[in-house]
């Protein structure tokens, strides 16, 4: 079909400007596209549990910040950790949390559901924060970069770039295989209609749960990605404002379509950076969550389907088509 | 023709269910039997309960007393979904399909239920020879097969109920809970589904809750009638019909 | 810790209880009989607490008043921005899936604090009980307890009561009953239903509002104080149960007292504590602690 290329030729013209960006841009220019990246990462594993299943969630932060948490910790003082056992291990201690926040919160449904994972997502925060072990409000820094059997250095920009590209490409590869599968059809049913999927016999709390924990490590992927490249960690990227980032990353770019996250991660780090930016807005920057705030209400009300919905929607205004014609999606979701 | 009930052939048997909301009773220790190759229609009033009798049956809602018997176990405590893969299927008053995905991936997902797997995670699902097979098949015994590309949302409401059968068929059942399936058909749509339900009765047993009372009479095996969440005749058609409680009660008001 | 100690936390606790419980209402109410989560209720806490802190000056100099005139002041304020709030925005919100209003109201909250942070800063101030109440009260020999503090516990007390009785006693309180299981029932009876929702989201603004202005002389005006007071009342609702009132009585005494004996036994692990407990209770009890009534 025609969209279904001209999507994939968007997407592979994507990791291509990303794969050639380097070669483009200065210092700043390949660190905040890292930093992009890494959203991108952690988008995509929310969009797995709001646009593929339908589950709400407000407390992804605290799985990005128990992945980022974890590659300070485990690390030793003084040297790198192997990146063979180190990123696994980060994935595994921020999917176990989520296996554990996930049991306890699938029971409930609709808005409790968004306040019981909002909480745990605080008490995650509150254990960071007010504990020892977090290393409090000043956070802690990561002195020794992973590294691999001295192929692989993540202390250097350009390695560390091109190491979030591949990790980037993997996580949209897997989950772009795993929506097609049985799995993934099944996640879809259950945010279309739980009820039918109960009664047709299957067992929707497992399948819940799994994606629950597939997404926790996902965004714990993330959250090792960004300690590594900052080089430290705090409280704050366990903060519930970090949950509703992403959460908006998702809904800016388009909710149910896996380059939405994407597309939402590289328009929200862009209107970041805008809102904050001195030379624009002078003294006012430091007030950025103004723009940023009166953006959020104003998409969410304007533009329903996200940006990856505005061809559609110009296309179809300007050839007066109504958009209940065009009927709905059997392939891409 | 209607199978005389031997013991060894039903496959869903409901045992004095009882069902309280607080003061309200809404079924009243009410016993049902179905039987292979047998439709038995439950008719009533609104409010009589058989929605929540129906439920009940499904492993919707949990019964307050009372127990329910599935294919010889006792599936009183089984989910739902535990009954649906035991052979239990069920469709609703209220076309309840995937109206976003096309009428051969409603069928096709219902079918999966057979074949969950979903741990294989890298295999297409739209390479599963058993549900697309399936998918193909049931779409076909509904008559949807001219249909299969059609994003279900935009089906007639006959042809939704149609996907509502086919759905409930995709996974093989042996019993089936048809709630209203015939609600706000015409009188061509209602001729194709009453013959559709005879074809099926030759190999299930059938639980056939329905207002439209010509329709009843012409499919029904078996008749239970329930008011204020009680059975008050459980017989033949005919018996029903001639019963003087059943005229009086709901009949003869209707 | 001696009988007094105890008897003071005590007290404490059922303070922050019983503010908690008020807060909580008007979150439950709103979500309960419009069906909008408003991610900005905390928000209408920390606004009543910054109104405490800035009007006074205010009132004081205009009216001669104090602390009870400013409490006027605020609510009157109060109930304006909330009508003007729904009317504008709120009442676009009703139709909508929960996703949406969970970002739309997330917005407003950001869009708050930054008004917040341009009119008033974002200093830590506290405020001054009035001379009236601020007395203390004997316990035991050696102890006293701050008559402020039982003044909030009785206000919030009454408040509470008095919703009640609004609710089940009179005809406003049926209509809206009405009005939030059955809207075009109640619209063709007569009943302005949108003048009824207006009136209702303006009552949950002004006891947000009220519970903050109240709170300010005991907990201080500090600018996190309305996503805090937030994400505890989610915590009160979720222990509490799905729709019971009673329920989130419960829960909100539940955790006022886990808060302020764990600040006291163990302070490292204060804040947790709380979700901890949460988890535990929702491990026993998946659907809360009492079903909806």
């Amino acid at each position: 079909m025609n969209t279904d290329k001209s999507k994939f030729i968007f997407v592979i013209a994507c990791f291509a400007a990303l794969a050639a960006w380097p070669f483009m841009a200065g210092a700043y220019g390949v660190d905040l596209v890292t930093k992009i990246m890494i959203y991108a990462i952690f988008a995509l594993s929310l969009e797995l549990l709001v646009g593929t299943t339908g589950l709400v969630c407000f407390g992804q932060a605290a799985f990005f910040g128990i992945g980022a948490y974890g590659a300070v910790l485990l690390s030793p003082e003084s040297g790198s950790a192997s990146l063979l056992w180190l990123l696994p291990a980060c994935i595994l201690l921020a999917a176990l949390y989520a296996l554990a926040v996930g049991a306890l919160s699938l029971r409930t449904k609709g808005v409790y559901f968004i306040m019981v994972t909002l909480a745990f997502a605080q008490m995650a925060y509150y254990v960071v924060h007010d504990t020892p072990l977090g290393g409090g409000t000043d956070g802690i820094y990561l002195y020794g970069k992973p590294s691999f059997a001295g192929l692989i250095d993540l202390s250097q920009g350009l390695q560390l770039y091109f190491f979030t590209w591949l990790c980037l490409l993997a996580t949209f590869v897997k989950l772009a295989v795993l929506l097609k599968s049985r799995f993934g059809r099944a996640l879809a049913g259950i945010r279309v209609n739980e009820q039918r999927m109960r009664a047709t016999g299957f067992s929707t709390y497992p399948y819940k749960l799994a994606a629950f924990t597939v997404s926790g490590g996902i965004a714990g992927l993330a959250g090792f990605l960004f300690a590594v490249k900052d080089g430290y960690v705090n409280p704050e990227l366990l903060s519930w404002h970090l949950s509703g980032a992403v959460l908006i990353m998702i809904i800016l770019g388009g909710l149910g379509h896996l380059r939405g996250a994407l597309i939402g991660a590289f328009a929200f780090a862009l209107l970041q950076e805008f809102f904050k930016s001195e030379s624009i807005f002078g003294n006012f920057a430091r007030h950025w969550h103004l723009g940023l705030g009166i953006t959020i209400i104003l998409s969410v009300a304007l533009l329903p389907k996200g940006l990856v919905g505005l061809p559609a929607q110009w296309r179809d205004r300007l050839l007066g088509r109504s958009a209940r014609a065009r009927g709905a999606v059997g392939e891409s979701r | 023709m209607s199978a005389s009930s031997k013991t060894d052939d039903i496959l869903l048997r409901g045992r004095e269910i009882t069902r309280r909301w607080g003061g309200l009773v809404a079924v009243d220790s009410v016993s049902i039997e179905l039987s292979r190759g047998q439709v038995h229609a439950v008719i009533g009033t609104n409010g009589a309960g058989k929605s929540t009798l129906i439920n009940i049956l499904s492993g919707e809602i949990a019964s307050s007393s009372g127990q329910v018997e599935l294919l010889g176990h006792d599936a009183t405590t089984w989910t739902q979904p535990r009954r649906a893969r035991a052979g239990l299927g069920r469709s609703y008053q209220r076309s309840t399909i995937f109206p976003s995905f096309t009428v051969f991936e409603n069928c096709r997902l219902a079918a999966q239920a057979h074949t969950q797997k979903p741990w294989q995670w890298w295999q297409d699902a739209q390479r599963c020879t058993a549900s697309t097979g399936t998918a193909r098949e049931v779409a076909a015994r509904a008559g949807l097969d001219a249909l299969l590309d059609r994003p279900a949302g935009l089906l007639s409401h006959g042809q939704k109920r149609q996907l509502e059968i086919a759905m409930c068929l995709a996974t093989e059942p042996q019993v089936l809970l048809l709630d209203e399936p015939l609600a706000g058909m015409g009188a061509e749509e209602t001729d194709r589904m009453l013959a559709l339900l005879a074809e099926l009765r030759a190999g299930h047993a059938i639980l056939l809750v329905e207002h439209d009372m010509d329709a009843v009479f012409r499919i029904a095996d078996r008749i239970t009638v329930m008011v204020n969440g009680a059975v008050i005749a459980s017989d033949t058609p005919q018996a029903v019909r001639a019963s003087p409680e059943v005229q009086l009660a709901y009949l003869g008001g209707h | 810790m001696d009988f007094a100690t105890f008897l003071i936390q005590c007290l404490n606790s059922l303070q922050y209880g019983l503010l908690l419980f008020l807060v909580a209402s008007g979150l439950t109410l709103i979500f309960g009989i419009m069906g909008v989560i408003n991610l900005a209720h905390g928000s209408f806490y920390m606004i009543g607490a910054y109104m405490a802190y800035a009007l006074a000056p205010f009132v004081a100099a205009t009216f001669g008043g104090g602390f009870f005139s400013t409490l006027a002041v605020g609510l009157v304020l109060a109930v304006l921005l909330g009508y003007v709030l729904e009317w504008v925005f709120f009442s676009y919100l009703y139709e909508r899936e929960h996703l949406q209003q969970v970002l739309m109201t997330y917005g407003l909250i950001l869009v708050f604090e930054e008004l917040r942070s341009l009119l008033v800063g974002d200093d830590v101030h506290g405020v001054k009980a009035p001379d009236i109440l601020a007395g203390t009260l004997p316990l035991g020999e050696l102890m006293t307890y701050p008559v402020y503090r039982l003044f909030i516990s009785g206000v919030c007390l009454l408040l509470a009561l008095g919703m009640y009785l609004v609710f089940t006693r009179t005809r406003l309180g049926m209509m809206i009953r009405a009005g939030s299981t059955n809207r075009e029932m109640v619209q063709s009876l007569g009943v302005d239903i949108s003048f009824l929702y207006r009136v209702v989201f303006a009552a949950g603004v002004a006891i947000a509002v009220f519970a903050g202005m109240v709170a300010a002389p005991v907990s201080s005006v500090y600018p996190g104080m309305g996503n805090t007071v937030l994400i505890i009342c989610f915590v009160v609702v979720v222990i509490g149960g799905i729709g019971s009132i009673r329920g989130a009585l419960v829960a909100a005494l539940l955790i006022g007292f886990v808060d302020t004996f764990g600040k006291v036994l163990l302070p490292s692990a204060a804040g947790v504590l709380v979700y901890v407990m949460m988890a535990l209770i929702l491990l026993w009890k998946p659907d809360g602690l009492f079903k909806a009534g």
